[in-house]
């Protein structure tokens, strides 16, 4: 059963200027037209690189920006329809965990006073002593020692902040966190701690998990189902591993052949897809395709002219692409003459 | 004959009314012409503070550097500025890892490319200009002519970085430093912009000294590799090797702690323990020892030094991991049982 | 057990290792460590040193004064027609003023005047502009429509104010309520009021925008807690910081304006701008008369200015590590 579901969501940005009378003389799309939805207790990983919406979709759900159009269905809700303090209590059912440990962090709290705003709003807990034995307790589930509450944000490394953040999440007990790029600032032999740790947590409680980031590295590693997001439009969307065995959308196979694999012989076996040029402006997207402008296997007049729409080309899998069954059987090729069309990266 | 040798570089700092904080703290190391070199590394390893002190570039007050760095045989360290000045831009060349705060916001790109021409090379207007157009394209910007007279604003980051790129190479150095240089890109961008520097090195000869933490990034890259772990060298490998059979536990370590895109999935990982803020001295035992999963009594007393194991194939480490070629990515072994007989 | 006892001290002995380079004590928070940074830095000692003097001083003066700073004790000796002057000696440490009263107790009493001005003034234009500057920032956090509204109101009416000259405020005040100390404070703790808006207002904007603010609506905490326990405590630190930057500026001022005779008239209640004003018309015979208040002036304002640029400093993000 799905937890979460988003129906054609867009948020709009109005671009405004003037001096006296804000005028609105263009939008930014920053997510436009996205439908998904997340399985109980599974992991949905969100794809994609700066400037495609991922965040802002991220923050969406949560109705920290506000929604221009379309459905955010948590449990049968429809958060979009709901009132500001309607959402306000909704929140405990729904965390976030932010992507700089030490800046969504108020300096000036100490861990104890972090951990119990939330329990506070929401009332939760009938007083001080039994507010701090549950925060004790979610401390000690994230790895930190009970001596850690009366110390301040500064005073921790940032692995260990980041797990002050989780805390700060779990401790409301949460159906569903959105984990908005959590390891990526973080040192890399950190990464692999928080990652583990919020896998240890997704079993321990059930918790669904809409993880954001920009390494596939990490998405693939941590999620059931990927969405691979370009430009405010979700372009692909299949189970992890289908996804890297079998991408079908040209943009997912230049993503996937961009990481960098940590094995020098896996490396110069690669095949790379080289996609030139760089991302267009959200606030004047380009017609048709969205990718058409960089890619390698645009056809004249259909790409340019009409926006594919995200459809299901296997159980489970749908791409967002007009020619994604003949680029696949090798029917198209590419215009760099160095693309092996249609072939997986070597394994 | 070595392009350039770092012997027993220190580097300290030595703010007002602070404990020195020694940021390098004996690094050595050398490279061949046209070699390209990864120096990785955590935040905090001194990765970038070598980069710099390589350069000339730290600040006079409150640092104290100590060691030699020979550069094609002159010594950088003592060099009086203004020959270090004629040195940087026209032999040792560096690009940094935010392309906007590295470029000059109210200057168009075209004047800061025929800045280094001018500068370097005494050459000026038209010849200048033609010349710094021909970079550009040559780094892959299209339109060149056009973004000579734009403003690093206009650019986007690749784009930005590919300007830079084109400064960095103006006047052919010998030695491009390339500090984290795709880190503030997107993955997309990044492989272009590897890709560029990789040609760069094999098709003028440039020796590429790139600093990273992304081990990925240096996989592809990189001839030789420097792994760098609290301002100290602890591994020097080629990076075949290096992938293939790790012999700090650090390194396996961190080949351990980044999820592989082509792994299986639901592979654990396995990560370091603590974190960088958690060390000792080198001067009392291996800097890595809190976080080490078998250290022992030797490794708490006296710093290691660098051994050797195999060709080309250096680690400080008291009881090194995959000794024996070829067990990749098998478990640990036993420190006792292989560590042994290593010394 | 060999075993065991060896893991036990190879264990004691990392603690010990570890131990040696990291003694942090545990739960400073923030301000504590930047008081503990302050202690340390030597501009800030100075600063203090300084201030705390002149302070000190300040409270003491009637007590200390050797003499009733208004009462024209030595009249007879000076005469400012001739060019008579009397300098330093034995009874008068200072000499004697240009109606023979007696210099050092004029300073002394003086400092207790232009401090308490500068200290009032700033405390006057720190209050009105930070409530000003909170309820514009607070209702802008507050992220409603007719909050842009209010601000836009309350802001149009701080340019207003930024665009009167101070002189002019002074002047007008002093029409109303005629030159007096409570003038000058008026007019430079007005003059000062568009500053304190302006500062906390941006400081505030600039939290509202922070990652912490977005985490505390995540959380489900209600706006008005959030501008109440999070924007406002984290924006003040730089308002504190330009409160003592503008102590030092704002005793100049009052100086000025007492200068300018907007002052005190009352010769018995001296303040150093007033000193600094009478002096003036006797700077070929008598210098040093012009010299005392102007020195006292300067090294007041750069004690404020010390522990100011030293507060910033150690409230500086980029320095906390």
């Amino acid at each position: 059963m799905s937890v979460l579901e988003l129906e054609d969501l867009k948020v709009h940005f109005p671009i405004r200027s003037g001096v006296v009378f804000d005028r609105t003389v263009g939008h930014v799309h920053a997510v436009d037209g996205v439908s998904l939805s997340v399985e109980t207790g599974s992991t949905y990983g969100l794809v994609g690189e700066s400037g495609c919406g991922k965040t802002t979709l991220g923050r969406a759900v949560l109705r920290l920006v506000d929604i221009t159009s379309g459905h955010v269905r948590f449990e049968g809700t429809d958060l979009a329809g709901l009132s500001g303090e309607e959402m306000r209590r909704r929140r405990s059912r729904l965390q976030m965990v932010f992507q700089d440990p030490l800046g969504s962090l108020d300096p000036r709290q100490n861990v104890e006073s972090i951990l119990a705003e939330g329990l506070e709003v929401h009332g939760i807990g009938q007083s001080r002593a039994d507010r701090r034995t549950k925060i004790v307790d979610t401390l000690e589930r994230v790895g930190l020692a009970s001596n850690a509450l009366s110390r301040y944000p500064h005073e921790f490394s940032g692995g260990q902040r980041q797990r002050i953040g989780i805390a700060r999440a779990l401790v409301l007990e949460p159906d569903v966190i959105i984990c908005d790029e959590p390891v990526s600032a973080l040192d890399v032999s950190v990464q692999a701690q928080v990652l583990n740790l919020l896998e240890e947590l997704q079993s321990a409680f059930g918790l669904t998990y809409l993880v954001i980031a920009h390494d596939l590295a990490v998405v693939r590693h941590i999620s059931d189902v990927i969405g691979v997001m370009y430009l405010g439009g979700l372009v692909e969307e299949a189970g992890a591993d289908e996804l890297y065995a079998d991408p079908m959308h040209p943009y997912t196979k230049a993503l996937l052949s961009a990481v960098p694999i940590p094995d020098p012989v896996v490396e110069d076996a690669r095949e790379q897809i080289l996609i030139p040029g760089d991302l267009p402006s959200p606030s004047s997207p380009p017609s048709g395709c969205r990718f058409h402008t960089r890619c390698p296997w645009r056809q004249p007049e259909r790409c340019d002219t009409e926006r594919p729409e995200l459809r299901e080309v296997a159980p489970g899998h749908r791409v967002a692409c007009h020619y994604a069954e003949e680029i696949r059987a090798g029917e198209l090729r590419s215009r760099s003459a160095d693309v092996a069309a249609g072939t997986p990266p070597p394994a | 004959m070595a392009l350039l040798t770092v012997d027993n570089l220190s580097v300290t700092f030595t703010g007002n009314n602070q404990r020195p904080v020694r940021a390098v703290d004996g690094v050595s190391f050398g490279m061949d012409e046209g070699e390209v070199l990864g120096l990785v590394g955590e935040s905090g390893c001194g990765k970038s503070v070598t980069s710099l002190a390589l350069m000339g570039l730290l600040p006079t007050r409150g640092v104290e550097v100590g060691g030699r760095v020979h550069f094609d045989g002159t010594d950088v360290l003592s060099l009086p500025s203004r020959r270090l000045r004629d040195m940087r831009g026209s032999q040792l060349a560096m690009i940094f890892q935010d392309p906007l705060s590295s470029l000059n916001p109210v200057v168009p790109i075209g004047r800061q490319v025929t800045e280094t021409l001018r500068r370097h090379k005494g050459m000026r207007g038209r010849a200048a200009r033609d010349r710094a157009a021909e970079l550009l394209d040559r780094v892959g910007i299209p339109d060149p002519a056009r973004r000579l007279t734009e403003y690093p604003h206009q650019l986007s980051g690749g784009m930005r970085q590919r300007a830079l790129i084109a400064m960095a190479v103006a006047c052919a150095p010998r030695l491009l430093i390339a500090d984290e240089p795709t880190t503030a890109l997107d993955v997309t961008i990044q492989a272009q912009i590897l890709d560029l520097l990789g040609e760069l090195a094999r098709s003028e000869g440039t020796s590429l000294l790139m600093i990273t933490h992304d081990l990925g990034v240096v996989a592809g890259l990189c001839d030789n590799i420097n792994v760098l772990y609290a301002g100290r060298v602890i591994e020097v490998s080629s990076r075949k090797q290096l992938f293939a059979s790790p012999h700090h536990p650090y390194t396996a370590g961190l080949l351990g702690s980044v999820p592989r895109l082509d792994a299986p999935r639901g592979e654990a990982l396995t990560p370091i323990r603590g974190s960088i803020n958690d060390t000792i001295d080198w001067d009392d035992g291996c800097a890595f020892a809190p976080r080490c999963d078998h250290y022992t009594m030797e490794c708490l007393t006296g710093t290691p030094e660098l051994v050797r194991a195999g060709e080309g194939h250096q680690h400080r480490c008291v009881n090194p991991v995959n000794l024996d070629p070829g067990s990749a990515h098998a478990d640990r072994p036993d420190p006792v049982a292989e560590g042994g007989n290593v010394r | 057990m060999t075993l065991g006892t060896d893991r036990v001290n190879k264990v004691d002995r990392l603690a010990e290792l570890t131990a040696r380079r990291d003694g942090d004590a545990e739960g400073a928070s923030l301000l504590r460590e930047t008081f503990g940074r302050l202690r340390r830095s030597p501009m800030a000692l100075s600063g203090a040193v300084i201030v705390g003097a002149f302070l000190f001083v300040a409270v003491i003066a009637p007590f200390v004064a050797p003499y009733e700073p208004g009462a024209q004790l030595w009249g007879r000796e000076v005469m400012p027609n001739q060019n008579v002057f009397v300098g330093p000696r034995a009874e008068n440490w200072f000499g004697l003023d240009h109606l023979g009263r007696d210099q050092l107790s004029r300073m002394l009493v003086g400092a207790r005047n232009s401090l308490l001005v500068g200290v009032v003034a700033t405390l006057l234009g720190f209050t009105v502009g930070a409530m000003l500057g909170g309820v514009a920032g607070a209702a802008v956090s507050l992220g409603r429509a007719w909050g842009r509204r209010l601000d836009a109101v309350i802001m149009r009416f701080i340019d207003m104010m930024l665009a009167i000259p101070a002189l002019l405020i002074a002047v007008s005040i002093a029409a109303i309520l005629g030159p007096s100390l409570p003038t000058v404070m008026v007019a430079v703790g007005l003059a000062q009021v568009p500053i304190f808006a302006r500062l906390l207002r941006g400081s505030m904007l600039a939290q509202s925008h922070s990652d912490y603010v977005l985490a505390a609506t995540a959380l489900g905490v209600r706006r008005p807690r959030i501008v109440r326990s999070h924007i406002l405590p984290n924006s003040l630190g730089p308002v504190i910081v330009q409160a003592t930057l503008t102590l030092a500026t704002a005793i100049i001022e009052a100086a000025a304006l007492s200068y300018l005779g907007f002052g005190n008239p009352d010769p018995a209640t001296p303040d150093w701008g007033a000193m600094l004003a009478d002096a003036q018309r006797f700077l070929v015979g008598a210098p040093e008369l012009a010299m005392y208040p102007a020195v006292a002036i300067i090294i007041t304002a750069l004690g404020f200015t010390l522990l100011g640029e030293a507060m910033r400093e150690s409230l500086d993000p980029k320095l906390r590590k």
